[in-house]
């Protein structure tokens, strides 16, 4: 996966000042002058970076570092204002708020996910009951035929990274995915990310956790405000951003 | 720099055996394309193919959810069709007592109501597919035409409830059980196909124009007084100029309510279906169908971002 010289603006309506009246979005929209209040925020400059099949990278930084945004981009859910990103295979992105069907049960949750990402009705039926235990969500209770709205954040983060996990992927991007859930779920969760390295796939994830960064991740990015400020084996980058961020 | 910048700039670059080639270069060498590109035609058709079981059972699973919150469950399957149908009878046949000459007024209006819906429905649930259902998108990745499809087909599984209403109140009023009823299935496999062309061309521009949500129920409604639900449109072609009593004669949804009258009602003679009635409703279909799949797959790449 190549990402070459990245810059991704964010275009913002509505924000900064100037009347948000009907009738100034009226005349915008006949004169076709774009809105005075567009702001553009200017959250990647420059990102540039080649990860080889088999490695797992941590993207560290602080807030608003351009993390997750970069992810955005590399999933093909943003686009890029300059330069490209090359993948092999299509990349999928796990973030902490990505929702699935809530009205749904956690056991349609699981089906409907399988069947989504590809696989065959048969397939599902196999794999279900390791999903559901990789997750544990049945540990109190059958929480599995309950709709997704009404679990916990950890459990809903969970039952995600499970079925997500039940495939195996070119690119997986974890966005504090796993955050969320508790220590026995992170052991388990940063096995499976073991297994989909061996499988010749490439994994990226975003954490504040450094401990799982140096658990899971060879590799690690420093990103500080839109521009990479690190790039190298996990410890000597993780040892200076924790050096930056105590003599902040 | 840091002193890890500079080692990887030395380790890593050194070792590299493809130094020297642009990063586009060694995409191209190595396989590589570009993260989210839209896939070819067929392609993307053959990825739409192997989840036709998602596509059901994502229909299937949204029907039942649907009516989980209600106490009464799924009786409002068919309660729904039963009350619309309730409305309009007290709203046209007793408060009006309006009938404009046509016999068995209320399952002529019941007919022209439930089949108008199916198309109604389609549109608007086919323009919120795509804004529903972002955390979907950007959680899992599938070909996004699954979703107005899936809502099409949850719309045709609710218009199957609904055809078991009209065939009651069809019986009840008096209309014989014949052989031309057979002809619902041809008709609905028709209108189904235009429906998901047409939801498919609405998730496109509802994605893309979230405006468009409140704007759609004012354009429906304008269709539907066009397409001859209450009354019989030759009441006003009659009196209209030529050029006008065609166009409006073509109007697909017109030709889905009389061609289903023409199947279900006795009383409802063939003359009132245009010449070649089966050739420009496969026609509709066909041009709807295969459009909005075109249309729809244009813009694949984009949908879900925010």
């Amino acid at each position: 996966m190549i990402v070459d010289n990245i810059h991704i603006v964010y275009k913002i309506y509505g924000a900064g000042v100037g009347k948000g009246s009907a009738t100034s979005a009226l005349s915008r929209i006949i004169s076709r002058r774009t809105s005075p209040a567009l702001t553009e925020v200017h959250a990647v400059k420059g990102i540039s970076f080649t990860a080889y099949k088999g490695e797992a990278i941590g993207l560290i930084g602080s807030n608003g570092s351009g993390k997750s945004t970069t992810l955005s981009a590399v999933a093909g859910l943003l686009p890029v204002e300059s330069g490209a990103i090359y993948t092999d295979g299509q990349p999928s992105l796990l973030g902490v708020n990505a929702a699935m069907m809530n009205d749904l049960t956690g056991e349609r949750n699981v089906v409907l996910g399988c069947l989504a990402m590809g696989m065959s009705k048969a397939e599902v039926r196999e794999r279900y009951q390791g999903i559901v235990d990789f997750s544990g969500i049945q540990e109190r209770g059958d929480f599995v035929s309950l709709p997704m709205r009404t679990y916990s954040s950890g459990m809903a983060a969970r039952l995600r990274f499970s079925i997500a996990a039940a495939k195996t992927h070119d690119v997986l991007l974890i966005d504090e995915a796993l955050a969320t859930g508790d220590t026995a779920f992170q052991k388990r969760s940063e096995d499976r990310i073991r297994e989909l390295r061996k499988d010749a796939g490439t994994v990226f994830l975003v954490s504040h956790n450094n401990k799982s960064i140096r658990d899971t991740c060879d590799r690690t990015i420093w990103l500080e405000a839109g521009v990479i400020r690190a790039d190298g084996p996990t410890e000597d980058v993780v040892a200076e951003y924790e050096d930056y961020m105590k003599s902040r | 720099m840091s002193t890890v910048f500079e080692q990887r700039v030395t380790g890593f670059a050194g070792t590299d055996p493809d130094e020297g080639l642009s990063p586009a270069e060694l995409a191209a060498k190595h396989g590589l394309s570009i993260s989210g590109k839209r896939p070819s035609l067929p392609k993307y058709t053959r990825q739409l193919w192997s989840r036709r079981q998602f596509i059901t059972s994502f229909a299937t699973a949204r029907l039942i959810a649907m009516y989980t919150a209600a106490k009464l469950g799924q009786v409002w399957q068919v309660m729904t069709p039963l009350l619309n149908a309730g409305v309009y009878y007290l709203v046209f046949g007793l408060l009006l007592g309006q009938s404009r000459g046509i016999p068995d007024f209320i399952a002529y209006l019941c007919c022209g109501v439930f089949v108008f819906q199916f198309t109604q429905s389609a549109i608007l649930s086919g323009t919120r597919a795509i804004t529903d259902n972002l955390g979907l998108i950007r959680a899992l990745h599938f070909p996004r035409a699954c979703l107005p499809i899936a809502f099409t087909v949850i719309q045709l599984q609710q218009l199957i409830f609904s055809m078991g209403v009209l065939g009651v109140i069809m019986l009840v009023s008096g209309q014989p059980l014949t052989m031309h009823w057979l002809l619902i299935i041809p008709i609905l496999v028709l209108q189904s196909v235009f429906n998901t062309g047409l939801a498919l061309i609405m998730a496109r521009i509802g994605a893309k124009t979230t405006d468009m949500a409140q704007l759609m129920p004012f354009v429906i409604r304008t269709w539907m007084y066009l397409s001859g639900v209450f009354w019989a449109v030759s009441t006003f072609t009659a009196k209209a100029p030529h050029w006008a009593a065609v166009m409006l004669n073509l109007n697909p949804a017109l030709i889905f309510n009389d061609l289903m009258r023409y199947a279900l009602m006795t009383t409802v003679p063939e003359s009132i279906l245009p010449a070649h009635v089966w050739l420009i409703t496969a026609g509709w279909a066909l041009l709807f169908g295969l459009g909005g799949y075109v249309f729809f797959w244009l813009s694949e790449e984009e949908y879900g971002r925010g």
